[in-house]
């Protein structure tokens, strides 16, 4: 495992690279993504994450995962722990690690198991109250050992900001190998352990998660034209449920899983229309000339957010889902496209055009405060964190597509590139249910 | 015993008492099975045509649709950015396919629309859809009925031309006429 973490002192100033060799070592996988930090957030918890004692042949690196999830959002700033392991039931001198400047500490093991399953155990401890925040053990196959380690890391950043951790979570995104292959894939929330769920030679676009995270729906255009999809993950089972006369497209999952807002022009323009997730009853919920498409479901179900050129350009709007007028929500610029809300419903991010870039913006809507969060200029499709804390986001840098990572806040941003291929399309998946 | 040393046993009590016992394993998100290519459906074969009662021509009848000489050769609108305006000098081209479907009622065509690579995927889209349907509104007015024209778009998806410049973007601002 390479070990490029910068000194503390330094950590601010440099731009770490963090080689997920553990993804490697997992074995032949689709993508193996790099993720490089560019940024980090303006308060961050400084933590030393020891490396997991180990008993037997243990094939992943649990604190170097830890380490990379928990420096990837920003929030942490890592305190150098040393070579040596520390386990769980090893006494540690909390003060030392103190004035080593980190203020918790996480150590643990990894012991192989008889059956071949592999004993995880960790404790989390505040060097500062001279406490354990927490302590957990875990018993997983090899296959859920970086599974463990993103809960480990979820159950960190839990007790230490408040917020739940969305390292667990997956993503979804489709990757451009060639003009005639494109895959739409599903990884852990770092990149790792990506798995190809379609590979087509057509584009396929705007993947989106039901909220139960058991199926996406899609568009993709197989058969020469955009239709609307819905996937059954673990069974690879699928259906096209818009496919009417003109281009079907814009799929969003209602809060309850049970309907999907969809753009048809089977009537003569980009409408917005509600249908059962097997595609029937197709209702239609907007009427005018204009292009209206990019629907979102507030997570109360009580409003559909979207983008519409009724007023003359592009811009964010919403109506109530059980109808009346549309409300424009955004009035900066010519073209704000793509809009994404915050679980909570305060923010709402999308892509704004200003001289010829295009970033991602935040908007408070409570506030009106407006904030552009990217340090990209060609960004796509941003995707809220489940934990809102985080925006997943398509650009482009040097010519390639790529994933990235900013906080709401504009401060902590990463990089995720793959090894070939344009990646696009991102969308964060629901909390394990 | 130091406070720390206390601290220690009274912490791993807490961890055997609590943390140490297997714990409940959460469930395991369902694993993605890999799909290969889907077979996409076979269009659906076009309608049998009317059986038409033709007098012997006294000289072969071309299809001017084959021919590389007529109007009818050229399949393609271009557009201004941001735009799905039809130009003055593509309208003669429209009007020509339009009569032409209006003579040829067996025939059916699909207008598809395509924009350059600025801008959002679905937006483009949609407003590829309008550069489509621009044309297919041009036809009506020839004459020719809204159900023989299938509008769709590719959005930015589909680029003719693969550059980053102007002259690739209006390459690729484009509606092409597709007969079936």
């Amino acid at each position: 495992m390479p070990k490029t973490w910068a000194r503390p002192t330094l950590f601010r100033s440099l731009v770490l690279l963090v080689a997920l060799a553990a993804v490697l070592a997992s074995g032949p996988s689709a993508a193996q993504m790099t993720v490089e930090i560019t940024g980090v957030g303006s308060q961050q918890y400084p933590i030393a994450v020891a490396s997991f004692k180990t008993e037997g042949s243990v094939p992943q690196d649990m604190a170097a995962i830890i380490r990379a999830d928990l420096s990837r959002s920003g929030q942490f700033r890592m305190v150098d722990a040393g070579d040596s392991a520390l386990a769980e039931n090893e006494r540690v001198d909390l003060a030392q690690w103190r004035a080593r400047g980190a203020d918790t500490l996480v150590v643990g093991s990894v012991s192989a198991l008889a059956d071949g399953r592999f004993d995880i155990r960790f404790r989390l401890y505040d060097n500062v109250k001279n406490t354990q925040l927490d302590g957990l053990a875990y018993v997983a196959p090899a296959a859920e050992l970086r599974l463990t380690a993103h809960r480990i890391a979820d159950r960190v950043y839990e007790k230490l900001t408040g917020d739940k951790g969305v390292f667990a979570t997956r993503i979804a995104y489709v990757v451009e190998f060639s003009r005639t292959g494109y895959e739409l894939q599903v990884a852990d929330a770092d990149g790792a352990n990506a798995q190809t769920a379609l590979r087509s030679r057509e584009p396929i676009i705007s993947p989106t998660w039901s909220p139960d995270g058991m199926l996406l729906a899609y568009v993709s255009f197989e058969s020469h034209k955009p239709v609307v999809y819905v996937h059954t993950l673990a069974t690879g089972q699928r259906r096209a449920v818009a496919n009417f006369k003109g281009s079907n497209s814009a799929p969003a999952f209602s809060p309850d899983g049970k309907s999907l807002a969809v753009v048809l022009t089977k009537d003569g323009n980009s409408e917005i229309y509600m249908i059962g997730i097997d595609g029937s009853n197709a209702r239609r919920m907007t009427f005018n000339n204009a292009i209206d498409t990019e629907p979102l479901f507030s997570a109360d179900g009580a409003w559909i957010y979207f983008t519409s050129d009724r007023g003359g350009s592009p811009q964010i709007y919403r109506m109530p889902t059980a109808g009346g007028d549309a409300q424009r929500m955004t009035f900066n610029g010519d073209y704000n496209i793509s809009p994404r809300l915050s679980p909570d419903g305060r923010l709402l991010a999308y892509v704004s055009r200003r001289n010829d870039l295009f970033q991602v913006e935040v908007l408070d809507i409570g506030l009106g405060q407006e904030l552009t969060v990217t340090d990209t200029v060609k960004d796509e499709a941003p995707s809220f964190a489940p934990n809102g804390r985080l925006l997943l986001y398509a650009t482009e840098v040097g010519g390639r597509g790529i994933l990235a990572l900013a906080s709401t806040d504009g401060r902590a941003r990463a990089r995720i590139t793959g090894p070939n291929g344009d990646i696009r399309e991102p969308s964060w998946g629901p909390f394990a249910k | 015993m130091s406070s720390m040393r206390v601290l220690f046993v009274v912490s791993a009590v807490a961890l055997i008492a609590t943390g140490c016992a297997s714990t409940k394993l959460e469930e395991k998100p369902a694993p993605v099975v890999e799909q290969s290519k889907p077979t996409p459906a076979p269009a659906p074969a076009p309608a049998p045509p009317p059986v038409a009662k033709v007098e012997a021509p006294v000289q072969p009848m071309v299809d001017a649709l084959n021919d590389p000489s007529s109007v009818l050769a050229k399949r393609s609108v271009y557009f201004d950015f941001d735009k799905s305006l039809i130009r003055t000098e593509f309208q003669p081209l429209i009007e020509a396919h339009g009569r032409y479907l209006v003579e040829h009622s067996v025939r059916q065509i699909r207008i598809e629309g395509n924009c350059d690579e600025r801008g959002g995927r679905e937006y483009n889209l949609a407003l590829g859809q309008r550069r489509a349907d621009a044309v297919r509104e041009r036809m009506e007015l020839v004459g020719v009925q809204a159900v023989r024209i299938e509008t769709i778009s590719f959005g930015k998806e589909k680029p003719k031309a693969l550059g980053h410049d102007e002259t690739a973007w209006a390459e690729n601002r484009r509606s092409d006429l597709v007969y079936r």
